[in-house]
């Protein structure tokens, strides 16, 4: 009776192995079930290299369900469709698939200090945290452990070796109006060494016609612009839900709204609900346009002014990572971006420490908002980046 | 491909897929119908009542056919409960250690405002029988005990719980999906009032299960309909599905001395070779007390979830836990009910052979497992500091 079913179980289960294994290394594609890593791994798999799918689930779908935007699922973080769409890309071509579960490093390194982050009165940017902590590092290392070297995302952004340096360098995309390089300043030599992204030199459009050239199935799949777990865009809602599902304390009064001058203009209810440069939903009317320039979290107060108030030339950064060199001894001249989609502005960023920096710009910038990163160009070149005080 | 994980489900056996094709193609008929179509349907959906009712030592009217081993629980949790409980008797029992479809069926349970105590397991993975003499109460209307565990094998003590139950004059359920095939089962000297089964453990297809009912033991249906299964499963039979399950059952009973002895033999010789290769692998639950194909392995400082696809792409198919928990976060219940520890029991892999295990097979896995085991701990954060960890606390398993 032994054995009589072995080679039925071949035939019925089928094989791992891929039409190509064994010419070149393997690499592991991030997927998270959209158009742009979905054309990644569609691009690698099409030039012959031995590829296999990683969808990250970051976040259950059954907690906060009333924070998961309104109706559609397929808008919500981490939905068993997401997961679906990554799979069934994986399935059309048919290379290996998994799902790992990184909810609690999610939770711990993200989401957690998001909420404490906006509770401080500070505007935090969860996709750099993610990138640093979980895509290429939990990820990286899951992917490591199963036998692959080298990770792929969907990211418009460029890496390349400079052989004077030594090291590995990271560009802005080709496309501008897609460069997401702001989000990955936090990413050591180690990491982009093991990173590729394929779509750095596309642009969108291309990026699109590749996918329907390739017959990708979520090729027409559309665009999320929000972050991956507030489909809805409503980040108070979600800290609000957050803090009550972890029995955690909201600590966040209703207090003075302020003038520059220290007059008193009216109240606020709650520093958590605005952000710095925010105009509307300030409740009052000065007759002048009146906009958030300080979160005052010591004293509960909204400092407010004109737009000129907002103005600042000068910022302290912290936690620098630095790219394209080791840290500098000397001042840099640079152009330094203090927002996804703020335009680089020039500046002398003058290192104070291996990691902190004191940045001063050349003409006033409006609104540098503690929490945000500042992130250093020159050319197509990010230096390397760090977090505003 | 190598295939360690029977415990998920078993290929279809060759001889049960030609039983049930003759009922996909001309015994197409409907069971309940009057015309000699639906009596030819109605003899086989009958023989394979006949079948499954040997397997168990059983009489073919006490066989409930139902879509599996979750509704077969849900049945017999839900339907005794419905049916025999009184303001008087609230209280069920239950182990800790049971599948999802009876303690999430408990859960239920709880809902509708009944009183469940979970039984914790011994380290060793078995239940004390004692432990359930002593949650008895005067409500106590229903104790659902499994057979075998699915994640570890052990084997729990029926045959002792179904006497304290009758002593006690309380329904006795047991979930026998992870022991049909691999133990003989006979319900009166096992002492059940109710027992369920699913066709897919034992080579059989999957859609398909039994639940046995001890005549004068109460139930409501879950659903309603028609008279179906004497009113306790309303629905067309699903006959293909029934004639496979009995098909299985038949082969199941034939083959079951033959089978144990050599699986349990290749397993054993897996597990002590996995043992002696690996630094700090540790075999959970009793290793006397098992049934003959499952062994649960925690490699301390290697993740489950890289192991699972680390292994999966050399060719070898395992789990971290029950097929219906993947994908989860929380740590096995199992596991942590025997006294693991929220990282080891992360670190675990069950491996369970069967019937197309061939000894080459397990020849290549013992190979091929040191080898990515070494890789993942070498990749892990805190490497170190968990080998060290684990070496303090292991207790020599041999």
């Amino acid at each position: 009776m032994q054995a009589p079913n072995a080679i039925q179980i071949e035939n019925a289960v089928g094989s791992t192995a891929q039409p190509h294994a064994g010419c070149q290394a393997r690499i592991a594609v991030a997927m998270s079930g959209g158009v742009d890593s979905s054309t990644v791994a569609a691009m690698l798999y099409q030039r012959g290299q031995s590829i296999i799918g990683l969808t990250m689930q970051l976040w259950n779908h059954r907690r906060l369900p009333q924070l998961q935007g309104d109706g559609a699922i397929q808008h919500r973080c981490c939905s068993p469709d997401d997961v679906y769409d990554a799979r069934r890309v994986a399935e059309y071509f048919g290379f290996p698939f998994y799902v790992v579960n990184f909810e609690r490093e999610f939770e711990e390194t993200v989401i957690r200090p998001f909420a404490n982050d906006y509770l401080e009165g500070r505007t935090p940017i969860p996709c750099t945290l993610c990138n640093n902590h979980v895509k290429f590092d939990q990820l990286l290392s899951t992917a490591r452990q199963i036998g692959v070297d080298k990770i792929a995302t969907g990211h418009y952004a460029r890496i390349r070796f400079n052989p004077d340096s030594g090291r590995h360098e990271l560009l802005r995309a080709c496309d501008e109006s897609k460069d997401q390089s702001y989000f990955l300043f936090g990413l050591t030599q180690e990491q982009l060494s093991r990173a590729e992204f394929p779509l750095g030199e596309l642009t969108k459009q291309e990026v699109r016609e590749i996918a329907r050239s390739l017959a990708v199935p979520v090729a027409e799949k559309p665009e999320s612009q929000e972050i991956c777990f507030v489909p809805s865009g409503n980040y108070v809602r979600f800290i609000e839900g957050y803090f009550q599902e972890q029995r955690m304390p909201l600590a966040d009064e209703p207090g003075d709204i302020v003038s520059m001058s220290g007059e008193v203009l009216g109240r606020h209810d709650g520093l958590r609900h605005y952000t710095v440069g925010q105009r509307r939903g300030l409740g009052f009317a000065t007759g002048r346009p009146t906009y958030v320039v300080e979160i005052d979290r010591a004293r509960n107060r909204l400092i407010v002014g004109e737009d000129a108030a907002l103005h600042q030339t000068a910022c302290e950064v912290r936690d620098v990572n630095w790219i394209a060199f080791a840290s500098p001894s000397e001042s840099i001249a640079a152009r330094v971006r203090i927002r996804h989609r703020h335009e680089a502005a020039e500046a002398i960023i003058e290192p104070t420490s291996h990691d902190t920096a004191h940045v001063t710009f050349r003409e006033p910038q409006r609104a540098i908002t503690p929490g945000q990163a500042a992130v250093f160009y020159l050319g197509e070149r990010v230096l390397g980046g760090g977090w505003i005080r | 491909m190598i295939y360690l994980d029977y415990n998920a489900t078993t290929p279809l056996d060759a001889q049960v897929l030609q039983a049930m094709l003759p009922c996909m193609e001309r015994t197409f008929g409907n069971a309940s119908s009057i015309h000699s179509a639906g009596q030819h349907a109605r003899a086989a959906v009958d023989r394979a009542r006949e079948s499954v009712a040997a397997l168990i030592g059983a009489s073919p009217a006490e066989i409930v056919f139902t879509s599996g081993g979750t509704e077969a629980n849900n049945l017999a949790l839900l339907g005794l409960v419905s049916a025999a409980s009184s303001s008087t008797r609230r209280h069920v029992i239950a182990t800790a250690i049971e599948h999802h479809a009876v303690l999430n069926a408990c859960q239920e349970l709880e809902r509708r405002g009944f009183d469940v105590t979970y039984l914790q397991a011994r380290s060793n993975g078995v239940v004390d029988a004692q432990d359930v003499r002593r949650a008895i109460t005067s409500e106590t209307v229903l104790i659902s005990a499994m057979h075998a565990n699915n994640e570890i094998g052990t084997i729990q003590p029926i045959e002792e719980i179904g006497r304290i139950a009758a002593e006690a004059d309380i329904y006795f359920h047991c979930d026998a999906v992870q022991s049909a095939g691999k133990l003989r089962l006979d319900v009166n000297q096992l002492g059940v009032d109710l027992l369920s089964i699913s066709a897919h453990k034992f080579y059989g297809p999957k859609g398909v299960g039994a639940l046995y009912v001890r005549p004068g033991t109460p139930l409501e249906p879950l659903f309603f309909g028609g008279h179906h299964e004497r009113d306790r499963r309303p629905g067309t039979e699903n006959v293909p599905g029934i004639v496979g399950i009995g098909k299985a059952a038949e082969l199941a009973r034939a083959c079951l001395d033959e089978d144990t002895s050599w699986i349990a033999a290749l397993r054993d010789r897996f597990e002590t070779a996995l043992v002696d290769s690996i630094p700090d692998a540790r075999i959970n639950g009793n290793r006397e007390t098992r049934v003959c194909n499952t062994t649960n392995v925690t490699f301390t400082g290697a993740g489950g979830e890289a192991l699972l696809i680390a292994l999966d792409l050399e060719g070898i198919a395992c789990s971290t836990g029950a097929a219906c928990s993947s994908g989860s976060v929380e740590p096995s219940h199992v596991l942590t009910a025997i006294g693991l520890s929220d990282d080891e029991a992360r670190s675990t892999l069950r491996f369970s052979l069967g019937r197309g295990t061939a000894a080459h097979e397990i020849d290549r896995a013992i190979e091929v497992i040191p080898r990515v085991v070494e890789r993942i701990r070498s990749l892990s954060p805190r490497s170190d500091l968990s080998a060290k960890d684990a070496r303090a606390r292991t207790v020599p398993v041999r």
